[in-house]
């Protein structure tokens, strides 16, 4: 009788710790439903208030008082061309610093100093970015309110993220490649430019697009150089003909961004304007989740495909 | 082929030649790649270069107690105050928001993936979670003005368009991926026989969790909670669009107050000329958030050294 009540104390036990388990179980799933909820909500928002607005006038508009003739065109050249200097600047410098590092880098202090400082960079708020490009490319350097020094900027802001995912990328690469290499004779950069580099692209190409898509969402550096908000006009073109074109005019030209038309448009008392920030948003999110869908996707394959 | 194939001596000669050159190619591609490396290197020194040298103009015209001990924020007016606490107290208190939303809902996912989701969950949830982290903050910042608030403003009528809370709770879930994956990262790997230990012992999963692996991975939650603090506190475009930008001496997230990094915004929004008192103020602002992101980088790195438990 009292292993009876002893056993049916053990179970009531047992079941209430049981309990536990399952009650945590939902717990999880709806603290995960918070986040993507979220993520649904601020997505239907977006479709729901800026669907609309989505025409093809939407993307040949200049911006304008009259909300619903605005439009983002300034908004997307200078996106692209800013991320075309983005792009220029920092997937040679990351790609180049990751060898570095990854390869050639002795043990010594020096190289740890590089290493902690990258970490370091890595946790620097964006607009600290800002203030030093205003410092340095605007004012020191003289590049003004330009393409140039807002594409240089976003270089450097996510030239942590090439970095270290173009060293992750390397690290993966087994020994024995290297080894083989060398022992047929392979320079050092021999093994890096014919191995090591076409081996480590799906890797590298991650960090790059991961990178381009948090750069092109970034708003708080370029507010802080000054950008125009304001922007009724396209960079100059080269190769038009006119002497006033030249090759790189475009480069120190003022400009807007997608980022910051929205901002612009958001802070805007007028209902109608918040409307064409939605649509612009709708534009922008769908770009920086698709990049990044395809960076997941890339890993994805990566970790799949690969048999060394 | 013109010439005939050399042999002997000036073959060797020959093929020494090609070797000092292949040799010396490396060498500059060293240093080429060297010189890459220390871009960031330079990145860093300009920035502490170019805070510290306008904020030594600016306090120089400011005393460092002033800018301390002074309880108004009043940089562009003709009775200027700088009082940099009025936009500490702002950036404390959406800092505080967000991080009551991220810690606690981070860690139970992170736990949650970690211990109780299956491996083919895992593989959905997790990518879709860290798209919370893909999307543009100034998006983030046009959801809480324009949804988060009214839908609080329904429960609670008297809270003003621009406030603290709801630019605090979108960031907070903006930030619950770092939080979870780092979090999640640290969990997964405490080696299995202690799980299994734990299990042997007729422990639950719930037990197996919160007694053995969070305690085994502490170091790591703990790096992770910091760098959630250290983003939190570095955010702008979520504040600047949805908090508001005037300063207000205020712990209370119901009010409208500026932070460090949306008052930078404001100036940069305005025309300030360079070499203003005025301009001169952001690098001032900015090297304090510098110096607060620093420490508590810092601060995970340590964290991380000190409780790393080895097996």
């Amino acid at each position: 009788m009292i292993n009876n009540e002893k056993n049916q104390k053990l179970r009531a036990i047992i079941r209430s710790h049981k309990r536990w388990d399952i009650i945590f179980g939902v717990v999880g799933l709806l603290a995960m439903s918070v986040g993507i909820l979220t993520l649904a909500a601020l997505f239907l928002q977006m479709v729901i208030d800026g669907f609309p607005r989505l025409t093809a006038d939407f993307f040949t508009n200049f911006p304008s008082r009259r909300a619903g003739q605005s439009g983002i065109l300034s908004a997307w050249v200078g996106s692209l061309l800013v991320m075309l200097v983005t792009a220029m600047f920092a997937i040679p410098v990351g790609v180049a610093s990751a060898i570095y590092l990854e390869e050639y880098a002795r043990k010594n202090w020096f190289t740890d100093i590089i290493e902690i400082n990258i970490t370091n960079l890595a946790g620097v708020p964006s607009i600290v970015y800002g203030l030093l490009a205003l410092g340095l490319f605007v004012y020191t350097f003289g590049f003004g309110q330009s393409i140039l020094s807002a594409g240089l900027t976003l270089g450097l802001l996510i030239l942590p993220i090439v970095i270290v995912s173009t060293r992750e990328a390397l690290r993966a690469i087994p020994q024995m490649v290297r080894e083989g290499a060398y022992a047929c004779g392979a320079t050092k950069w021999q093994v890096c430019s014919d191995h090591l580099i076409p081996y480590g692209m799906p890797g590298i190409l991650t960090g790059i697009i991961i990178g381009l898509s948090r750069a092109i969402g970034e708003t708080a550096p370029i507010i802080t150089i000054g950008a125009l908000t304001f922007i009724a006009f396209l960079p100059p073109v080269p190769f038009t003909g006119e002497a006033t074109a030249g090759m790189f005019d475009w480069l120190f030209s003022p400009f807007t961004v997608m980022p910051i038309q929205i901002f612009n448009w958001t802070s805007r008392p007028d209902p109608a304007f918040h409307a064409n920030a939605a649509a612009a948003s709708l534009v922008l999110v769908v770009l920086t989740l698709s990049m990044n869908a395809v960076a997941i996707w890339l890993r994805y394959r990566l970790r799949k495909n690969l048999k060394w | 082929m013109s010439n005939p194939p050399l042999t002997g001596e000036a073959r060797l000669a020959q093929l020494a030649k090609s070797k000092a050159a292949r040799k010396r190619k490396d060498k500059m591609i060293e240093g080429i790649l060297l010189l890459a490396a220390c871009v960031s290197v330079f990145t860093t020194l300009a920035i502490v270069y170019i805070l510290l040298k306008e904020s030594l103009v600016f306090f120089s015209h400011v005393p460092v107690w002033q800018f301390l001990t002074d309880s108004q924020w009043t940089p562009l007016f003709d009775d200027a105050h700088f009082g940099i606490s009025v936009l500490l107290a702002g950036t404390i208190s959406s800092s505080a928001v967000a991080l009551l939303i991220a810690i606690p809902l981070g860690t139970i996912i992170a736990i949650y993936l970690s211990e109780f989701a299956g491996h083919k969950s895992r593989e959905v949830l997790k990518p879709l979670l860290e798209l919370l982290s893909g999307v543009p903050t100034i998006i983030y910042g046009f959801f809480a003005l324009l949804v988060v608030t009214p839908l609080i403003q329904k429960i609670y009528p008297d809270l003003p368009t621009f406030n603290i809370l709801s630019a605090g709770i979108v960031m907070g879930i903006m930030i619950i991926p770092y939080v979870s994956s780092l979090s999640e990262d640290a969990m997964r790997s405490v080696p299995m026989s202690l799980r299994e230990g734990a299990y042997a012992l007729g422990s639950t999963r719930f037990q197996t969790a919160t007694r053995v692996v969070v305690p085994a991975a502490f170091s790591g939650i703990a790096s992770a909670y910091i760098l959630g603090i250290s983003r939190a506190v570095g955010e702008t475009m979520i504040l600047a669009v949805a908090a508001g930008m005037q300063p207000n001496l205020t712990l209370n997230p119901l009010e409208p107050a500026a932070t460090v990094t949306s008052f930078i915004v404001q100036v940069a929004l305005g025309d300030l000329p360079h070499g203003s008192i005025g301009y001169q103020t952001i690098f001032a602002a900015g090297l304090t958030l510098m110096l607060m992101t620093l420490s508590f980088n810092l601060l995970g790195y340590w964290l991380r050294r000190k409780y790393r438990e080895a097996y």
